[in-house]
């Protein structure tokens, strides 16, 4: 059983049903104790960190989900839920414009560092459009430039080079855990892991056509042979 | 590198598609579930669903057009059309549209962009313009609205600048001096917008053949291309559009 977490911000159907296409069994919660006896987690993105993790924290789900990922529960975040995966998040968070605020959203903190807006700009000082809406092209992380493959099992039988659907407007920290990596403005990490089998992806794989369903089977595999 | 987009735009009356459909290969062409996923498997980049209804009791039927969509399609959908307010709008992103599109409501409410970006996020607010050339003016844009019959005496530019900063996350943007007039899209206009605003422009009305994709990209300067009967005729196929996009240098999901 997969427990994809209702934080009360919208829908959750296309990854509940994205899950079941592939056959898996899914119950969609908020009860932090059914979230804790899952097999899987999955934390799907919908509203700003802020607003997020301030539900997940008064249904008790923060700590639910954190305990599971540190016992090596399989678990995937999916965009919003991929950030959540860090300790803390500028988006929503009362003083976002202020530069010296201390006020940001704390997340799971399962991986290191900052969410923060993407930049808008590359180093030649061309604009890029932002939200980062579309299909971009997802490769290995630059330091793993000569594998032909990606290295985790999240992107097996995945040719480097995929398209996957982007929307979104916030970056995660780069850091080791980056297991993909993409490039609108500038690069940054797109995939990451933590241990064997906690996973975030930046795109929708929900919304990624059959590069999308190949991941979320990936997922759903290492959540079986856990 | 991040893709352009083509994007089919389906119009909807009753949970059917209008303005005519004689697509190639489908059991029932009037069907927008069956038509996406067709486009679907052209790789269309995602798919939009405009609900041209008149009554709120029809609206029920879009809504559970939203619902078939979210269980059958594995792309981004937008649904447009008549939402007032941001209940309007929960309805339709709780049964799975990732994206609702806002218009005349939107111009008589500027709000309602900044109250459904705060409640559903930018990503899921797009801004649709419908823009006609001001006579005599070669640079100037009226924006109309209640489906193009009523003037408003705003300026497109400054509107779409107004949106983006109210929090809409993309401007859908219509010529309706080009749309259904196969000349291709108005790229000056097109490029206008591109121009003022930060977030993605989508470019509409006036597609007619293959190489006015192209030209929305590389002089309207647009983010996504969008089009709708020469799709639903069957005249061109969306990947033998993104493969003439290619051919001119354009980045394109294959």
């Amino acid at each position: 059983m997969i427990a994809v977490v209702d934080y009360h911000k919208g829908n959750l159907l296309s990854v509940q049903r994205g899950l079941e296409a592939l056959g898996a069994r899914v119950l969609v919660t908020d009860d932090a104790a059914a979230i804790a006896r899952a097999d899987a987690i999955v934390l799907p993105g919908v509203g700003a960190f802020a607003d997020a993790a301030e539900s997940m924290q008064a249904l008790g789900q923060l700590a639910a989900v954190r305990e599971r990922i540190a016992l090596g529960v399989p678990f995937l975040g999916i965009c919003l839920g991929m950030h959540l995966m860090f300790e803390e998040g500028t988006e929503g968070a009362p003083q976002e414009d202020d530069e010296e605020s201390s006020h940001n959203a704390q997340g799971l903190a399962v991986l290191p560092g900052v969410v923060d807006r993407m930049p808008r700009t590359d180093a030649q000082g061309r604009a890029y459009k932002v939200p980062h809406v579309g299909w971009n092209q997802v490769v290995p992380p630059a330091g793993d430039k000569d594998a032909a493959v990606f290295a985790s099992p999240l992107f097996a039988g995945i040719d480097p080079g995929e398209f996957f659907y982007f929307t979104h407007s916030y970056v995660v920290p780069d850091g080791p855990f980056s297991i993909a990596e993409t490039t609108h403005a500038t690069a940054f990490p797109c995939a990451v892991q933590y241990g064997d089998a906690a996973f975030g992806v930046q795109f929708h794989p929900e919304k990624s056509s059959d590069a999308g369903s190949k991941l979320l089977g990936n997922f759903i595999a290492i959540a079986k042979g856990a | 590198m991040l893709a352009k987009r083509v994007i089919p735009c389906m119009d909807v009356k009753d949970g059917r598609v209008v303005k005519g459909v004689n697509f190639v290969n489908l059991r029932d062409a009037g069907d927008p579930i069956e038509l996406a996923s067709a486009y679907d498997a052209q790789k269309a980049d995602e798919v939009i669903f405009l609900d041209i209804t008149a009554t709120s009791d029809d609206r029920a039927t879009t809504v559970e057009l939203a619902s078939h969509a979210s269980a059958s399609l594995h792309l981004p959908y937008c649904v447009g059309g008549g939402f007032r307010s941001v209940a309007d709008i929960r309805r339709m992103i709780a049964v799975g549209a990732d994206k609702v599109s806002v218009n005349s409501a939107a111009v008589t409410n500027p709000a309602l962009i900044a109250e459904a970006a705060r409640a559903f996020g930018t990503q899921a607010i797009v801004c649709a313009i419908d823009a006609k050339a001001v006579a005599g003016n070669p640079n100037k844009w009226e924006v109309y609205v209640a489906g193009g019959r009523k003037a408003t005496g705003i300026d497109a530019v400054a509107w779409a600048r107004e949106a983006a900063r109210l929090g809409a996350g993309e401007i859908l943007l219509t010529s309706m001096d080009r749309d259904g007039s196969r000349d291709g899209f108005d790229c000056a206009l097109t490029r206008a917008v591109a121009r003022a605003v930060d977030i993605p422009v989508i470019a509409s009305g006036g597609v007619g053949k293959l190489e006015h994709f192209a030209e929305g990209i590389i002089e309207g300067e647009a983010d996504a291309v969008l089009a709708a009967s020469v799709f639903h005729f069957g005249e061109l196929t969306v990947r033998q559009v993104k493969e003439h996009m290619r051919s001119c240098g354009i980045p394109v999901r294959l």
